[in-house]
This record gives structure tokens, sequence and C-alpha cells, in this order.
């Protein structure tokens, strides 16, 4: 991998000259919550003044920027004698700044669904190779459990990950495309006060986590409780509001419906992210509901994220971000899920 | 009207008013860039929004408003008789609505205070599965143009329409909005019917379940939420009755 340096002044150059011709997505607030605490989105920036680079965490992870919540996948021109299909895989090339180590591992973990299985997704595929990547380095939050899901570092998967160094931002290089961006404005060579920076600051980041999960034996233990009370303990609060999944980096459950115009001459079929949380998931044709009850829906979801993903990819799916326990009205968290789950085992 | 060589059957439709605002017809009327694939789709027979001319040869009533006099209960069940699908239209149809308000003093005062000295024959709000059986409700407070204009290609197409069972949350956080909780206030958000692209809480205002409740509402855990957020039992209650979209739970 290569590094180099650029200051916080030549930085803003880079965003704004690449926001001349391009749309840039970044971490900024509108809200603050009732303790006055910002409340951060991964939302397109219209300025450089917009992008707030200390920020802590954005409510909604930027999964939708690849897996947009609704997506148009074919449009349809209906005839008497029949249909013409459209379908569209372009989409403008867009830069994400500021985006966390965890965000980054969770994009490396749909690539295993979306690029690399048997049925890659093109949709996905489009955007993920048209999306350049800007990381950025944090200090963990709290709750931040990425440590124990082993994601709180990034090595791939983007294309400049940036560390905030002081003066200057250190910058890892992955791609050549991050190579190029950087070359165009001015950046340096990595010096040795650099370098004794940049490990400090990474020394300080790895000293500062909080939370920790012990997930070495959950795979194990989702299926030794599978029909443990815990399960009902958690699902008796759950609303099955999918708030959880919608803010999720990883979940990417989807269901497909199709639309008619009003003329009755187009179609449209559309995916939209789903949550298995939600009641209506698991319906099928003929009004069937395979899991009615919120609580074998919620063990399911956990069983996807610590235990199915396990088996088909050797790594958890959950990156330990806890947005979905921060979104979780009834405080429903893996940590807590997961300790409850340990301590059942252990008692 | 064609769809891939099948000749349509144009439903023949009425819109019918009872006591409401008039706003769920409103809407029905009011958005003039669909309004012509609207009426292409559709026959009007009866709807005096648009027309003064009337008659009663309709195969699908849509009804707003909910029933509160005897007079109403005749109107409607003749109606019901004549509709062979009748889709209850709005809170006021589908829940009893802002009109329900009424419902919580003794009617002869409320008679007294609203009539005055030309009392008026009124009953309680009923909603319109309370008087004659109902086989859709379009919900919300007033309803989507859009959602209405669904129901209606669902309808020519004989598809039965599937509404969201799932709550509002699902698509408000599909809108990036912050949770309104975490900004103090009150949402009913969790526990009612989504489908309203969480408009209000878009816009930074609390859900008041004007949809109703969703499929599987877990009002215990919201109640626990709410009461833990230290909102009084009172400020729940009128928001919960608000709409009488949760009946008995506070």
């Amino acid at each position: 991998m290569l590094f180099k340096t650029i200051t916080k002044e030549n930085f803003r150059n880079m965003i704004e000259g690449i926001m001349e011709n391009n749309e840039v997505i970044g971490p900024k607030s509108r809200d603050r919550d009732t303790k006055g605490a910002k409340i951060y989105r991964f939302l397109k920036l219209n300025s450089f003044d917009e992008l707030e680079m200390d920020y802590t965490r954005s409510y909604s992870s930027p999964k939708n920027y690849f897996l947009p919540f609704k997506e148009d996948l074919a449009t349809y021109d209906l005839r008497d004698t029949g249909w013409e299909q459209e379908i569209r895989y372009t989409i403008h090339p867009r830069i994400i700044v500021g985006m966390r180590a965890c965000d980054i591992n969770a994009l490396l973990k749909l690539d295993q669904v979306m690029l690399k299985s048997q049925y890659p997704n093109p949709y996905y595929s489009a955007r993920r190779r048209n999306t350049v990547i800007i990381g950025l380095d944090h200090e963990p939050l709290e709750d931040c459990f990425c440590r124990s899901m082993n994601t709180d570092t990034a090595f791939h998967g983007f294309d400049l990950f940036m560390t905030d160094i002081g003066e200057k931002y250190f910058v890892a290089i992955n791609s050549d495309t991050g190579y190029m961006i950087l070359n165009r404005f001015d950046s340096c060579e990595v010096g040795e006060e650099d370098q004794l920076l940049y490990k400090e600051v990474r020394g300080r980041i790895e000293s500062k986590f909080k939370t920790q999960v012990d997930i070495t034996i959950v795979p194990e233990l989702m299926d030794l409780e599978f029909e443990s009370d815990v399960w009902k303990r958690w699902g008796d609060k759950c609303l099955s509001c999918g708030s959880c999944a919608m803010v999720c980096p990883t979940c990417y459950c989807y269901g497909i419906e199709e639309d008619i115009d009003l003329n009755f001459d187009k179609a449209t079929k559309r995916r939209f992210l789903y949550s298995c949380n939600l009641l209506d998931f698991a319906t099928v044709a003929g009004g069937h509901n395979f899991r009615p009850e919120a609580h074998i829906r919620l063990k399911y979801r956990y069983y996807h994220q610590f235990r199915g993903f396990v088996e088909a990819f050797n790594q958890s799916l959950c990156v330990g971000c806890n947005r979905c326990g921060k979104a979780c009205l009834a405080g429903i968290s893996p940590k807590a899920v997961i300790d409850d789950l340990i301590g059942t085992e252990k008692r | 009207m064609k769809y891939l060589g099948i000749t349509l059957e144009r439903p023949k439709i009425g819109v019918f008013g009872f006591t409401g605002c008039e706003g769920c017809q409103l809407q029905i009327a009011n958005k003039e860039e669909t309004l012509k694939n609207l009426f292409n789709s559709i026959e009007v027979v009866n709807f005096r929004e648009i027309s003064s001319d009337g008659c009663d040869d309709y195969d699908v009533a849509f009804v707003e408003g909910s029933i509160t006099t005897e007079s109403e209960v005749t109107r409607l069940q003749k109606i019901r008789n004549q509709a062979k699908i009748l889709v209850a239209i709005g809170a006021c149809a589908c829940l009893g609505g802002v009109n329900n308000l009424k419902s919580r003093f003794p009617l002869s005062d409320v008679v007294k205070e609203v009539y005055g000295m030309h009392p008026v024959d009124t009953g309680p709000v009923r909603r319109l599965q309370d008087v004659v059986s109902v086989d859709i409700d379009l919900p919300g407070c007033p309803i989507s143009k859009s959602e209405f204009e669904w129901l209606v290609r669902n309808l020519v197409l004989g598809i039965k329409p599937q509404f969201p069972q799932y709550p509002v949350c699902v698509e408000c956080k599909q809108q990036l909005n912050s949770c309104v909780f975490d900004m103090g206030m009150m949402c009913l958000g969790p526990v009612t019917r989504g489908g309203c692209n969480a408009i209000c809480p878009r816009n930074r205002f609390g859900c008041w379940g004007c949809r109703g409740h969703s499929e599987e509402a877990n009002f215990e855990s919201l109640m626990r939420i709410l009461r833990e957020r230290g909102f009084e039992d009172e400020h729940i209650s009128e928001r919960i009755n608000f709409f009488n979209a949760f009946n008995g739970i506070l």
C-alpha cells in the first residue's frame, strides 16, 4: 500500500475540485438530539463547508448509496402483442467522503454476496465500481464494538483512507483512481514525523475501545440456544419496525414489486430493501406467514448476522457499528442480546 | 383501454361523503397532472365534487366520513346494496377519525355546545364497518392521491391490494430522517401502518396514527418506551385516542 499526506487546506481544495464535476456524498448534520448532540447523515454535499469531518456516527449507514432502499430494476413498454424491457445499469460516478472502516468492511461483506456469488448483482456492481470511497479514521465511540468483529481497520475496499494527524491527513492509497485524484492536488511524501504521528494516533484509537462482544462461540451458541427463552425476552420488546435493518450497513434482504402505470401501457419492476423483522416479509402467496411471531423473526435476524453468514463466508455479517442498537427504541442491541445468550450458556 | 392486448373494463365508480371534512374526496379530484389518466381508467358516475350529474349505476363506491346520524345509516346501506366493492376512504371512514373526539363527552353536552338553540339528531361516531360490511380500507388523514391511484390500478386489474402491514418506521428510516424520539417528540410511528412515506416525521412532526395500527403493533412495548421517556399518561392518551386508531390501550 502507498501512503502520502495532504494538508487540511489542500484536502479542501481536493474536495472542492472533485465537487466541480462530480456528486460528492459526505456526513452532514441537520438536527440535534435532546442533549444538543448533532445527528449526522450521509447526504449530497453542496459545498465543502457542509462536510463535517469531525462527525461521530451517522444515524444510518451509507449502504443506501450501493443498495438503494428502492431501486427500479427494469421498465417495460407494454403493447398489445407483448412488451419491451429496458434495463439500465449505468450510474454517474460519485464520491463518498468520510466512510468509517466498519462501513468499508460492511461493503466488503456485501461484495461477497453481490459481486462474488454465483449470481452477481449488476446494479450493485455498477454503483460499487463507479463510487470512489475516501475513508476516515475516528476514535471509537462508547458503544462501538467493531474491534470484536475485526472490522475496526480497513485494508482494502476503498480508494483513499485518511487519518487525522493534526495539521495534515495521513492517507493510505488503495487504487489507481485514489492515486490519480491525490496526484492532481498537492500531496506530500510521508516524512518520519508523519509516520510517528500516525502510529501515535492509531495507538490512541486502539486504546479507546470500551465495548467488547465475545463472539468466539456465538455461531455455535446460535444453534445450542435455538430454543432459549432469551429470544422470547427480547422479542417481546421488539416493535417489529424494521429500523435495525434499515440503518444496518449490511442487512440486504429485499422484496420485489411490480407497478403498472395508470395508462396500463408501462410497468416497472422495483426492488426494495426489506427487513426480516417485519411481519410482511415472511408472508408468501396465498397469505401464509412462515414467521408470524416477533421473537422468531428477531432470532432469525441474529441468526443470519452471526451464524448463517459465518457458515457461508467464514465471517459474521455484523460489523459492530451498533447503529441498530442506537436506532432501536426498545433498547435491543447486539451486545445486550449476545451477552444474554452467553450468560444463559454459563448459567 | 387495454393491458397487454386484453381489454380492461373501466369500473363505474361513485364517491360519497358522510361526516368528515371532505378532504379525502378533494384528494381524488385535485391532482391535475394525473387526473386525465385516472378518468381514462375509471368511469365516474357519481361524484358531486366534479359533477352535479349523478346516477346510482356504480360498481365501486369510495366512501368518506364517519357515520353519526340515522339518515346516514340508511344512505350508507343503500350505497352498500348497490356497490360490488365498497372502499372506506380516510381516517373518519376507517377509524372514526377526529370526529371521535365527540365520544369523550356526554352526547347531550356535545349537541348543546355545538348546535345551541338548534339541536340536531346526532349519535355516537361509528366507522363504516360498524354499520355495513366494508371490502377495503384506504387509510390516511387525508388519503394520499398516489395510494388512491395505486388502489384504482389494482381494482381495474382485479388484483387484491396488499397494504403494508409494517409500521411507519420502515419508510421513515429509508428517507434518512432523524428519529423524532431522539429530538424529544412523541411518535406513534412504531405502531402505525406504513405506506405514507412517513410524511409527518419527515417534517419533524411525530406520527398521530391516522392510518390505523400496524398489523402486529406491540402496544405494550411502545407504552413502556413512552413512559420511560417521560411522557405523561394524559399526553399519551390524547395522542393515542386522537384518530381512534388504538382503541382501548390507554
